[in-house]
C-alpha cells in the first residue's frame, strides 16, 4: 500500500476530485496548508510600497492506494492537478504499513 | 413682504440644516475608510477614535470653540477673546424683518454646519497617526484642536481676523479645514513615529495592507456624498435665483474634481506600479474634493475636473514621496488634506479674480505654521507626560484588545499573532 500526498493548486481541487473518482478512489482527505517552492512567494504592491508573500495557499490531499494502482493515481492527479505554470504543486508517494477503519476493525487493503 | 423674508428665512435655515447633516455623515466616512485601510486588529480602536472624537469636537465647540471662532465682538484681529458656551438666543421674528434680508438664517442653524467642520478636522488627524498611537492620548488632543486651535485660526479667517484682512480666498475651507487638519496630523506623525515594520532596515518602505478595501471604498463614496454639504453649503443661501444656481455649480464642480481626481490617480498608479491601486484611486477622489474646496463656485465644470485631475496626480505622488521621507501615515491623510489643500488654496488665483498671491500666501503660512507649530507643542507636552505611543509588545497585539478589550471581528481572530 501507498499514501499519496498530493500539493495542488487550491483551484484545481474539484478537476482533482473528478480525476480520482474516475480511477477508482473512492476516499481521501483535504487539509488547507501554504507553502512555497523554487519560486520562494512573490511580491506584491500597496501603494507603491512592496510586501513579499513567503507563503502561498495550497490544498494537501492525502490518499492511500493499493500497491498495484499507485501509477493510474499519481498520473490522474498529474493530468488533473497541472496548468504547466510555475507552482503546480507536488506529489509524494510513501510506503504505508497498516490501514484500520475504526468502526469495523477491517485492515489493510479491506479497510482502504 | 414680510411672508417672503420669513420664507426665504425658513428655506436657507433648512438648506444650512440639511448641508450640515449631510457633513456629519462624513464622520461615517472617515471612519470606515480608515477602518478599511487599517489592520483587523487595530479596528475597534479606530472605530472607537473616530466615534469619541465627533463628539469631543461637538462638545468643545459648544463650550468655547464657536464662541472663538464666531466672538461677538473680537478683542483685536488675532485674538478674539474668551466667551465660554453657546447661547441659545436666537434672531427673532421682528429682528429678521427689520434686517430686510440681512439676517437670513438661524444662528445655531450656523453653530450646527460649523461644529461637523471641526469634527471634519480632527478626522483627518485620527488616520494619519492609526495603530500605534494611546487613545487617551489622541483624544486630549482632540480636546485642544477643536476647542482652540482650529476655532482661533477660523476666526482669522472666516471669522473676521486679520487673515481675512488680507484677502485670502478660502469657500469652503481647503487650507482653514483640510490643511489645518493635514498639519496638526503632520505633527503627530513626526514625534509618534512610524509603525513598527513600516521601514526595512534598509530604509525601504514596507506595505501594511488594509484589511477592509469594501469599507474603504464605502468611506470614500460617503465622503464623497457629505462634501456636497461641505461645498454645497458654504454657499450659506438657497433662496434667490443667484444662491440656488452657485449652489448647483458648486454640486457640479465638486462632483467633476472628484471624479477627475479619482480617474488621474488610478491612471497614474497603473502607469507607476503596473497595477489598478484601489487606495490610490480612492485618496484620487477625495484629493479632487480636497483640491476644488477653495474655490468650488468660480471654475466651469472642465476648470473644476482640471484641478481634480492635478489634485489626483500630486497625491500620488506626495504619498510616495513621504514614503521616502519615512513619514508613515496609514491612509495618506497628509497627502490628501495637507499638500491638496496647498494646491486647492492656490489655484483659487485661476479662476477667481478677486483672490490674489499675497492673501492666499499669507493663508498659507499663517494656517499652515500656526496649526502645525501649536500642534507640535501639544502632541510634545502629551509625549513628555502622559506619552504619544503605546508599547511595542501592544502594538504587535494590536490596539483592539489593549485599548478597548474587545475585537472586530473575534470569530476570524488569528489571536495574538502577527
Amino acid at each position: 500500500m501507498k499514501l499519496v500526498t498530493a500539493i495542488i493548486k487550491p483551484f484545481k481541487l474539484d478537476p482533482v476530485r473528478s480525476a480520482l473518482a474516475e480511477v477508482g478512489v473512492t476516499g481521501m482527505t483535504l487539509t488547507e496548508v501554504r507553502g512555497f517552492g523554487r519560486q520562494k512567494g512573490h511580491t506584491e504592491l500597496y501603494r507603491g510600497a512592496e510586501y513579499h508573500v513567503d507563503f502561498l495557499p495550497k490544498i494537501k490531499l492525502e490518499i492511500a492506494v493499493d500497491s498495484d494502482r499507485i501509477e493510474d493515481v499519481v498520473e490522474a492527479i498529474q493530468a488533473s492537478a497541472g496548468s504547466g505554470r510555475i507552482g503546480d504543486g507536488k506529489i509524494f508517494v510513501a510506503e504505508l504499513d497498516s490501514v484500520i477503519r475504526i468502526r469495523t476493525g477491517e485492515r489493510d487493503q479491506d479497510a482502504i | 413682504m414680510e411672508a417672503i423674508i420669513e420664507t426665504r428665512y425658513a428655506l436657507d435655515t433648512f438648506y444650512f440644516l440639511v448641508c450640515a447633516v449631510l457633513v456629519m455623515w462624513m464622520a461615517a466616512g472617515f471612519t470606515m475608510l480608515e477602518a478599511g485601510l487599517v489592520r483587523a486588529k487595530n479596528t475597534v480602536e479606530i472605530l472607537t477614535k473616530n466615534v469619541s472624537l465627533y463628539s469631543v469636537a461637538c462638545l468643545m465647540y459648544m463650550i468655547i470653540g464657536y464662541n472663538l471662532m464666531y466672538p461677538a465682538e473680537g478683542i483685536n484681529s488675532i485674538w478674539p477673546g474668551v466667551d465660554w458656551l453657546l447661547s441659545a438666543a436666537d434672531n427673532s421674528a421682528e429682528a429678521v424683518i427689520a434686517s430686510d434680508g440681512d439676517v437670513y438664517y438661524s444662528s445655531l442653524a450656523d453653530f450646527m454646519f460649523q461644529v461637523v467642520f471641526v469634527a471634519t478636522a480632527m478626522s483627518i488627524v485620527s488616520g494619519a497617526v492609526a495603530e500605534r498611537m494611546k487613545l487617551w492620548s489622541f483624544l486630549a488632543f482632540a480636546v485642544i484642536l477643536t476647542g482652540v486651535i482650529y476655532p482661533v485660526q477660523g476666526y482669522w479667517s472666516w471669522g473676521g481676523g486679520f487673515l481675512d484682512g488680507l484677502g485670502y480666498s478660502d469657500y469652503a475651507g481647503s487650507g482653514i479645514v483640510h490643511m489645518a487638519g493635514a498639519a496638526a496630523a503632520l505633527a503627530g506623525v513626526l514625534l509618534v513615529g512610524a509603525r513598527q515594520g513600516r521601514f526595512g532596515p534598509d530604509g525601504r518602505p514596507r506595505a501594511i495592507p488594509g484589511a477592509n478595501l469594501p469599507l474603504a471604498t464605502l468611506g470614500t463614496l460617503v465622503l464623497w456624498m457629505g462634501w456636497f454639504g461641505f461645498n454645497g453649503g458654504s454657499e450659506l443661501a438657497v433662496s434667490s435665483v443667484e444662491s440656488a444656481n452657485n449652489v448647483a455649480r458648486v454640486f457640479v464642480n465638486t462632483n467633476a474634481a472628484a471624479a477627475a481626481g479619482l480617474v488621474a490617480a488610478l491612471l497614474l498608479a497603473r502607469t507607476i506600479f503596473g497595477k489598478a491601486d484601489l487606495t490610490m484611486a480612492l485618496n484620487g477622489a477625495l484629493a479632487g474634493l480636497v483640491s476644488i474646496t477653495a474655490e468650488p463656485l468660480a471654475p466651469a465644470p472642465v476648470q473644476a475636473a482640471l484641478i481634480g485631475a492635478v489634485g489626483g496626480g500630486l497625491v500620488v505622488g506626495s504619498i510616495l514621496m513621504f514614503d521616502k521621507l519615512k513619514i508613515d501615515d496609514p491612509v495618506g491623510a497628509i497627502s490628501v488634506h495637507g499638500t491638496c489643500g496647498i494646491w486647492g488654496v492656490l489655484i483659487v488665483l485661476w479662476t477667481n479674480a478677486d483672490a490674489t498671491w499675497g492673501g492666499q500666501l499669507a493663508g498659507l503660512a499663517v494656517i499652515g505654521g500656526f496649526v502645525f507649530a501649536a500642534s507640535l507643542a501639544v502632541w510634545a507636552i502629551l509625549r513628555a507626560t502622559v506619552g504619544l505611543r503605546v508599547h511595542p509588545d501592544d502594538e504587535a497585539a494590536g490596539l483592539d484588545r489593549v485599548d478597548c478589550g474587545m475585537e472586530a471581528y473575534p470569530e476570524f481572530s488569528p489571536g495574538r499573532s502577527d
